[in-house]
């Protein structure tokens, strides 16, 4: 009897795990339309005025956004090893591994914040500094106003899942005794989601120009 | 969440083929390949992603209504591009007077 209730309790804990899980794709997958709004836009402006886009990425840091993309997936590794680390109850590691993410993630956000100063330097953010004076200036504008949209709700997003990250730390080092490998997951899950928008974005706006 | 059967040496690999892929999309977006171009750095991407998606994010043996999820994602997403871009690149199709 007791044998029973043990493995039922057990079983509803897996349960209440999955569904929480689940619970996150779903959320992921309302995410993906904003983002996909975004890239809609992008495609939609890529094809009236192509070569404005090219002109505009050939003004952006690719070397820089290459090193970015970089720092990224190894922040994604740095989740995966954690989760497996919460999975395994080896709290050092975990703990390590989500202080790893958070500061790749933080040097991210660096790196970034130096794009965007270089940018303001350059005269190149619209409706506060841009005096580009090539051919197509209206359309190059247009590209620059999608590029700083689309990375700035990435940059949010990436934000967002830094302050999770550490919330997660914060907890373990509250309660370590306590599960957290459903939450470590889960933050994990938002954390890949907000990498694989990255990975589209990088050769969206920064790898179109590069060629020419 | 079901048990991961990844050991560290499978996030391993997948991590350096991750960057190893970020070096090639990069590499390749030197070269004028014409339309290629953009069909070689979105099929990287796509490649990334489902590494990220099927390996880091557990899709591949998990839950089996994630998989689902994921299918409907895409598909909603598609209908969003393809209903878009219906409209955008017919425009110039039809020579209405007056545009």
């Amino acid at each position: 009897m007791s044998d029973s209730l043990a493995a039922r309790h057990a079983e509803g804990a897996q349960y209440q795990q999955e569904t929480t899980v689940f619970g996150m794709w779903v959320f992921l997958v309302t995410e993906l339309m904003l983002f996909g709004a975004l890239f809609t836009l992008y495609a939609s402006y890529r094809y009236f005025y192509p070569e404005a886009f090219l002109a505009g990425s050939q003004l952006l840091n690719a070397g820089l956004a290459a090193l970015n993309t970089a720092v990224l997936i190894v922040s994604s590794l740095c989740i995966a090893l954690a989760a497996q680390a919460a999975q395994a109850k080896k709290r050092g590691l975990l703990t390590l591994y989500l202080l790893g993410a958070a500061g790749l993630g933080l040097l991210f956000m660096v790196l970034k914040g130096v794009e965007y100063s270089q940018h303001y330097a350059d005269r190149l953010v619209p409706g506060i500094a841009f005096a580009y004076q090539g051919a197509h200036a209206p359309q190059v504008q247009l590209f620059l106003l999608l590029y700083f949209a689309m990375t700035g709700v990435h940059a949010i997003h990436l934000l967002i899942g830094i302050g999770l990250v550490g919330t997660v730390a914060l907890r373990l080092w509250l309660r370590p005794a306590a599960e957290h490998g459903t939450e470590v997951e889960l933050v994990g899950l938002y954390w890949h989601f907000v990498d694989v928008i990255w990975i589209f974005l990088f050769p969206l706006l920064y790898l179109v120009g590069r060629h020419a | 969440m079901p048990e991961s059967r990844l050991t560290t040496r499978d996030y391993l690999l997948v991590c350096g083929a991750l960057l190893a892929l970020t070096a090639l999309t990069y590499a390749a977006a030197g070269f004028d390949l014409g339309i290629w171009n953009a069909i070689i750095a979105l099929g990287i991407a796509a490649l990334k992603a489902a590494l990220i998606i099927l390996f880091f994010m557990h899709a591949r043996g998990g839950i089996p209504l994630v998989p689902i999820t994921i299918a409907a994602a895409l598909l909603w997403l598609a209908i969003l591009l393809a209903g878009t871009l219906n409209d955008v690149v017919t425009r110039g199709w039809l020579h209405v007077p007056g545009r």
